[in-house]
């Protein structure tokens, strides 16, 4: 079964390296956002330093929810998907092999380019490192709850809009407390501790119950 | 015959309801059902818009006169809640069973769900402008009642983007049930946006403190609606009935549809 | 053994067939004959568990095949109107990732010698982007000579190939069903078969 999980990551990132695109499409996007904020709030050091968490993170949802139509469209227009989906293998756990490549090139890339975030927004270091980590646990679980929805809707017309409407009201939590930890950490008497065990307690859940519901998912659209 | 063959899908169960688990034994029921509801609606409502506007106290606390829109937005908000578990709940049993029936329950249901998380927000938007002066402040319930509408609209936009039906129902059976296990989670996340200090979940004090009079008036329009609720999804379905079988024989002989 | 009881298949508004029945023994071949939309694929599809039938049983070696999932997909070969391959990677990529996928992993040696077989000699490193059609037909043939399976449903196999390669697949499947396997096809070729039985469906539609 691992093998079948190192199988799929290991195809998916070498088609990303062919195709090349993706990953910087991705990336930019977020870059973009984040740059949009100050042209369009002023560049007032309190201000920006004050919404950096929340915009962060609201890029890094955006940016994310882009990437997802891209998840299963060329292995369903190819019918690469339907014969994974006639291999022995559980679905789960190829569907978590191909979230896992789908992290890596669109979700890590967020967290590496965060500190660039702290900079352009007056952020102490402090604060920096505590949004590198929330994007580091937060960006799984955005990927994999994203890929539900992505498998929804595959093949549909209005693809990537759909996919937000549909999306966007289970990433609140995540918001919520990833934005929260970054606020907290600039808090004397805010327990980031707290905001990160939540988050890992997400991403568990995640990890637990996303490729399953994905892998149903699939099946119905495949149909 | 088609429609006992997919009655007789999956389980053997000895229940008489399964009888009317096809649309076409199920359409002429509702039929006969909807009247009662909708006499069992209207008088409910009526009684309790007249209990809640005159037979409560003239004030309560600063709010004046204005917090009777507490009657329509409280049962509104409930319904709003219970009629997605409802969805959620019809949706499971059509993804189990594999009935159809379940799923046409399922999409009627929707969008008197989403009315009453519209009315909802709307009669509390207007309750919060006249008690505290601003049409909107973020307050946690109403944030999720927002989201409510949101989940309610996804469902439907779902089922309408997809073309061929037995897909569409699935897959927006599926992302109602996935809606339902993380409303909790997102309910508590915006109640809870500090994980370390909760604020108080509803500055809702028991029901013993409540008047009574205000109760009563409460619980008979959450009746009401109850009532009004049936009858209207039990319309929209037989209209989906229609819709979705015209081509079967029955459908060609009944009174409404015949040339 | 694949038997099939009672088979419903409906798409949309229409029912494509009803109380489909019909039983596969090893060493046999399964025509399903119909005009276009008559439910050919759709029947094809639901004999993978692809498509869910609104009623009767698909049975392998006497149970279910949703019960069995895994353990059925094991023995199953399904070629569908796409090739089922990436057009970015290579022919040998391509057959490495699927031979491991279905639980069967193949040697570098043994992709390069199948798909010499199968007329792709010197374009196993090629991205499969710039085959033409018939070669990436091809490809998607080539796992018919890795594959250990027992069941092969083809659908339109044939299809975008040159004489040469219509030839060579049909040995391939008698050659196949001699040996006991199990094939279910469809096609407006015939196939000569050395031996083993031959049965024929048509869908009504």
């Amino acid at each position: 079964m691992f093998r079948a999980f190192r199988t799929v990551l290991m195809r998916d990132i070498t088609l990303a390296m062919r195709r090349r695109t993706d990953v910087f499409t991705t990336l930019f996007f977020f870059i973009i956002v984040i740059s949009l904020f100050p042209l369009g709030v002023g560049a007032e050091q309190q201000t920006l330093r004050f919404i950096a968490p929340g915009v962060a993170w609201i890029a890094a949802l955006l940016a994310s929810m882009l990437a997802l139509e891209r998840l299963f469209a060329s292995d369903y227009a190819d019918g690469t998907l339907e014969q994974m989906m006639l291999t022995p293998q559980p679905l789960a756990v190829l569907v978590l092999g191909k979230v896992a490549a789908h992290w890596l090139l669109t979700g890590l890339p967020l967290v590496l380019i965060a500190p660039l975030v702290g900079l352009q927004y007056y952020l102490p270091p402090d604060a920096t490192r505590t949004l590198v980590l929330s994007l580091l646990v937060g960006t799984p679980v955005l990927s994999l709850i994203g890929a539900i929805g992505a498998a929804l809707t595959l093949g549909l017309r209005g693809g990537g809009i759909l996919i937000s409407l549909l999306i966007l009201p289970l990433y609140i939590p995540v918001l919520v407390y990833g934005a929260g930890a970054v606020m907290a950490s600039g808090d004397e008497l805010g327990n980031v501790q707290a905001y990160f065990l939540l988050l890992s307690a997400f991403l568990i859940l995640a990890l637990i119950f996303s490729p399953w519901a994905t892998a149903a998912a699939l099946r119905i659209s495949v149909e | 015959m088609k429609q006992g063959a997919h009655a007789n899908q999956g389980v053997h169960v000895k229940l008489n309801l399964f009888r009317f688990a096809s649309p076409a034994a199920f359409y002429p029921l509702a039929g006969r059902l909807i009247p009662w509801f909708w006499a069992l609606a209207l008088p409910s409502i009526a009684f309790a818009l007249y209990w809640g506007f005159f037979h409560t106290p003239e004030i309560l606390s600063e709010q004046k006169q204005y917090y009777r829109i507490i009657f329509p937005h409280v049962g509104a908000a409930w319904m709003s809640m219970w009629l997605y578990v409802v969805m959620v709940g019809w949706a499971a049993v059509g993804l189990v069973f594999n009935t159809r029936l379940s799923f046409m329950m399922a999409s009627a249901t929707a969008p008197t769900g989403a009315l009453f998380t519209f009315l909802a927000l709307w009669t509390g938007a207007f309750w919060g402008k006249t008690s505290w002066g601003t049409w909107w402040d973020w307050d946690p319930r109403m944030t999720s009642e927002l989201i409510l509408l949101f989940l309610y609209i996804g469902y439907m936009a779902l089922q309408s983007a997809i073309d061929d039906t037995r897909r569409a129902d699935r897959a927006a059976a599926l992302l109602a049930i996935v809606g339902l296990i993380c409303v909790p989670i997102i309910f508590w996340s915006i109640n809870c946006p500090d994980p370390t200090q909760c604020a108080a979940l509803h500055q809702r004090s028991s029901l013993e403190h409540v008047e009574r009079n205000i109760l009563v008036a409460m619980f008979v329009m959450a009746f009401g609606f109850w009532m009004y609720s049936f009858a209207v999804i039990l319309m929209r379905l037989r209209n989906i009935i229609l819709a979705r079988e015209r081509h079967a024989s029955w459908v060609m002989q009944l009174p409404e549809v015949g040339r | 053994m694949l038997d099939v009881h009672a088979l419903t298949c409906e798409r949309g508004d229409r029912i494509l067939f009803e109380s489909l029945s019909f039983s596969l023994a090893p060493g046999s071949l399964l025509y399903v004959e119909g005009r276009n939309g008559s439910g050919k694929t759709t029947l094809l599809r639901s004999l993978c568990g692809l498509f869910l039938p609104s009623a009767g049983e698909i049975r392998w070696q006497g149970e279910d095949i949703r019960r069995l999932g895994e353990d059925y997909r094991r023995h199953l070969l399904y070629l569908g109107h796409h090739n089922g391959i990436k057009l970015e990677l290579t022919p040998q990529e391509n057959l490495r990732v699927a031979a491991t996928l279905d639980g069967e992993p193949a040697t570098a040696a043994a992709i390069d010698e199948a798909l010499a077989r199968i007329g792709l000699r010197g374009f196993e490193d090629i991205p499969a982007r710039m085959l033409s059609q018939g070669q990436k037909r091809r490809v998607a043939l080539a796992r018919l000579l890795l594959t250990g399976t027992r069941l092969w449903v083809l659908d339109e196999p044939f299809t975008a190939l040159d004489v040469a390669a219509v030839e060579q697949l049909q040995e391939i499947i008698a050659a196949f069903i001699a040996e006991g396997g199990m094939v279910v096809l469809t096609t407006h070729q015939e196939v000569a078969l050395t031996s083993g039985q031959i049965q024929h469906i048509l869908l009504e539609g």
